[in-house]
């Protein structure tokens, strides 16, 4: 429900804002070309988002929405210019109808087809086409997963846990040690075929521990991550607009 | 009709499957040349499949606006949002699309002074939400949460420079939470996750896990 | 007591604000001393001589930028400052935009022309299809530039026929994808691999630090303050530490305070 303080609210941030940015542009603070028109864009952008803050608003859903259909345009342009022009069109398309130094690459036909399946998952006949562009890709990317993952993964994670236990210094050691306690006891953990009852229950609980330690680590990183990204964007309102900071 | 609907698809995830995963232990030219040929085929399939999300987006979308349902004006924006920058993004310049991609163009403008600012933005606002809920709801009720909770207090700090400022030994205890009980709780899920991923496409291959497929017949 | 655990959350995004504002106004200085896997990183990259090619992977989009577009511009730094030629690609569509605005302008400042000392490839879809690919022939899975221009004969490119060809390579990533680039790259084709990542993903490094399937990372804004400090060229992530570390404190008091005034009321109940 938009109160009639809300219209007034925005009103007033409005009109201010349009004061602050005419100043600037005839003071030259801010240049009247694509660069400073861009920088005012980008600010009018990031304060309605801010706007959420205070609360869920119509010029905040107006932004939003518009960030999302944005963003799928450049995605599907940048699909054109980087996948389909030079992988399809100039590979195989082009070099049939007009002269080139390399002729059309067949091989790609193959796979044209079955993207081309792809769109008829939409299709209320022929959707059951798609299934076989989909068996391609899921079945080729299982068959490339499994033995990449066994090396890679399991097997190079499980080699430092071979390795000695005496480093050579006492807590080098006992690090050591707690990093295999910590690895047994939190796959015990994640064990839910047997009760976790009895000794079973004890190295889970163990586990529980060094779990809460990490998720805690996380935490802290996790907020270390939004605060950066928060700082950026007063970094940006800060200097590129105001131009208060250096 | 069910041949080709499900075990046409089923027998084409089974052969690739089988060959991709042989591949790896071939080291013959051949089975080089089958890797180069097979993985630029789903890139260039991949690239198809981006449409469809788009496509999912859209239709979303239409629908709302269609059968007016709360908020459907908001859903225009996404139209005229994703118009505008395709439009931009065809003409290229002045070039247009059948030509190499240009440089400084209006799709670029919309690119740095809308997506960026906006894309930026978003996320940055849960930081405020993050310390919201460290105030209103983040307590200490049992044993796990208090190691939690001191772990990480101990990382907020040790991770800035105020942290050395505070005392020496919180960086020290920052690093040590890091590089061993942190380490070993991620090395164990890491170890559990790739099990996962190895079953999964096991699954997958031999035609047990069929959810790829989607639903119908 | 109890009133103040129901305040208006709008009051706490203010002190938020404040936390973050004020130290950017006031551009309180403050030292970041490189930690050991940053250091490790950095050594690498500056062991490389003239001439030698690190392959940069941009696999982020706008909503990462703030963290790891400050760590690709020091990293193109400390890059174009020792001659050393860059393959810049993204495996994120949303990441082209990012990734080219760093190496054009990162490139510009030294002097750096494309297809001659650095090249950008641009963006394919697959994620591991396009690291497996590329270690196959690296101008298959790129047969054109994000320009247009043909790789093939490429000065930038010149001994670099696959990933096994390349002297390091860096994945700058807001997701998963550097899981790939270790399970798919880095481990079948035998190069060394370094991660910038956001600071959420950092605490998922260390079990490939251990394992030495990662030369090093860096984590978050600090970690690209850290890689600024060692390359000697400070920008907006140094800056940005005296804001990080006032509102780090101030989240911790939120943390206790919360927890002082939950116990106070709860006992007296």
């Amino acid at each position: 429900m938009i109160k009639k303080s809300d219209i007034s609210i925005t009103t007033w941030i409005l009109i201010a804002f349009s004061i602050i940015n005419i100043i600037f542009l005839a003071t030259g603070k801010l240049e009247f070309n694509a660069k400073g028109i861009g920088i005012i864009t980008a600010v009018a952008i990031t304060l309605a988002m801010y706007s959420f803050l205070y609360k869920d608003n119509p010029v905040f859903k107006i932004a939003e929405n518009l960030f999302v259909g944005v963003a799928m345009g450049y995605s599907l342009i940048i699909i054109w210019y980087n996948i389909l022009k030079p992988d399809v069109f100039e590979a195989l398309i082009v070099p049939m109808f007009k002269d080139t130094v390399i002729g059309p690459q067949y091989s790609v036909i193959v796979p044209t087809i079955l993207g081309l399946f792809m769109f008829l998952r939409f299709s209320t006949k022929l959707s059951w086409l798609s299934r076989w562009s989909f068996a391609f890709i899921v079945g080729m990317g299982s068959g490339i997963a499994i033995p990449n993952f066994i090396n890679a993964i399991l097997l190079r994670q499980l080699e430092p846990m071979f390795a000695p236990l005496y480093t050579g210094s006492f807590w080098g050691t006992v690090n050591t040690l707690l990093v295999l306690v910590g690895v047994v006891s939190v796959l015990f953990y994640f064990f839910f075929s047997l009760e976790h009852k009895g000794a079973i229950g004890g190295v889970s609980v163990i586990g529980v521990w060094f779990l809460m330690i990490a998720f805690g680590a996380s935490f802290g990183y996790t907020v270390m991550a939004r605060m950066s990204l928060l700082i950026g964007r007063m970094q940006f309102l800060l200097k590129d607009w105001l131009g208060i900071i250096q | 009709m069910n041949f080709f609907k499900r075990t046409i698809p089923m027998i084409i995830a089974f052969v690739m499957g089988i060959l991709m995963t042989f591949q790896y232990y071939v080291p013959h030219e051949s089975s080089q040349d089958l890797l180069k040929v097979v993985t630029r085929w789903g890139m260039i399939i991949s690239g198809f499949a981006m449409f469809i999300g788009a496509y999912s987006l859209f239709h979303m979308h239409w629908n709302r606006i269609r059968q007016k349902v709360a908020g459907w004006g908001y859903s225009i924006f996404v139209f005229f949002g994703a118009g505008i920058t395709i439009i931009f993004g065809l003409i290229n310049g002045g070039e247009f699309f059948w030509n190499d991609k240009q440089t400084g163009t209006m799709f670029d403008w919309i690119f740095n002074n809308v997506q960026v600012p906006a894309g930026a933005t978003i996320f940055s606002i849960l930081a405020f939400f993050m310390a919201s809920a460290a105030y209103r709801t983040f307590r200490a009720r049992n044993k796990e949460a208090t190691i939690l909770l001191v772990a990480a207090i101990i990382v907020m700090l040790g991770r800035v420079p105020i942290g050395t400022m505070i005392s020496q030994y919180i960086p020290v205890a920052a690093d040590w939470i890091m590089s061993v009980p942190n380490l070993a709780a991620k090395r164990a899920i890491l170890i559990g996750v790739s099990i996962g991923v190895i079953a999964t496409s096991i699954k997958i291959i031999f035609g047990i896990e069929r959810a790829y497929l989607g639903g119908g017949d | 007591m109890e009133k103040l655990l129901k305040i208006d959350r709008r009051i706490i995004f203010i002190f938020v604000a404040l936390a973050v504002t004020i130290p950017l106004l006031f551009s309180f200085k403050m030292s970041v001393p490189p930690t050991r896997h940053v250091i490790s990183m950095y050594d690498k990259i500056d062991s490389l001589s003239k001439g030698s090619h690190v392959l940069m992977s941009f696999d982020y989009d706008p909503s990462s930028k703030e963290e790891l577009q400050p760590m690709a511009r020091a990293l193109l730094h400390h890059c174009f400052k020792k001659d050393i030629k860059v393959i810049g690609m993204t495996l994120y569509p949303a990441g082209t935009g990012l990734a080219e605005k760093a190496i054009t302008e990162i490139g510009d400042e030294y002097g750096k022309r494309s297809g001659i000392d650095y090249v950008f490839l641009g963006f394919k879809a697959g994620s591991s299809l396009v690291i497996l690919n590329m270690g196959e022939d690296i101008y298959t899975a790129f047969q054109k530039d994000f320009y247009g221009k043909k790789t093939a004969g490429m000065q930038a490119l010149k001994g670099v026929s696959s990933l096994r060809d390349i002297d390091y390579a860096v994945n700058l990533t807001a997701g998963g994808i550097y899981e790939a680039w270790i399970v798919y790259g880095k481990e079948k084709y035998n190069f060394d691999l370094g991660v910038g990542c956001t600071a959420v993903m950092g605490p998922e490094m260390y079990p490939f630090i251990q394992s030495k399937q990662l030369t090093g990372f860096l984590g978050g804004l600090k970690g690209a303050a850290e890689y600024e400090t060692l390359v000697g060229h400070k920008d907006r992530a140094s800056a940005g530490m005296a804001p990080q570390s006032v509102v780090h404190v101030l989240v911790v008091c939120f943390i206790l305070f919360g927890n002082f005034i939950y116990f106070a009321t709860g006992r007296k109940k």
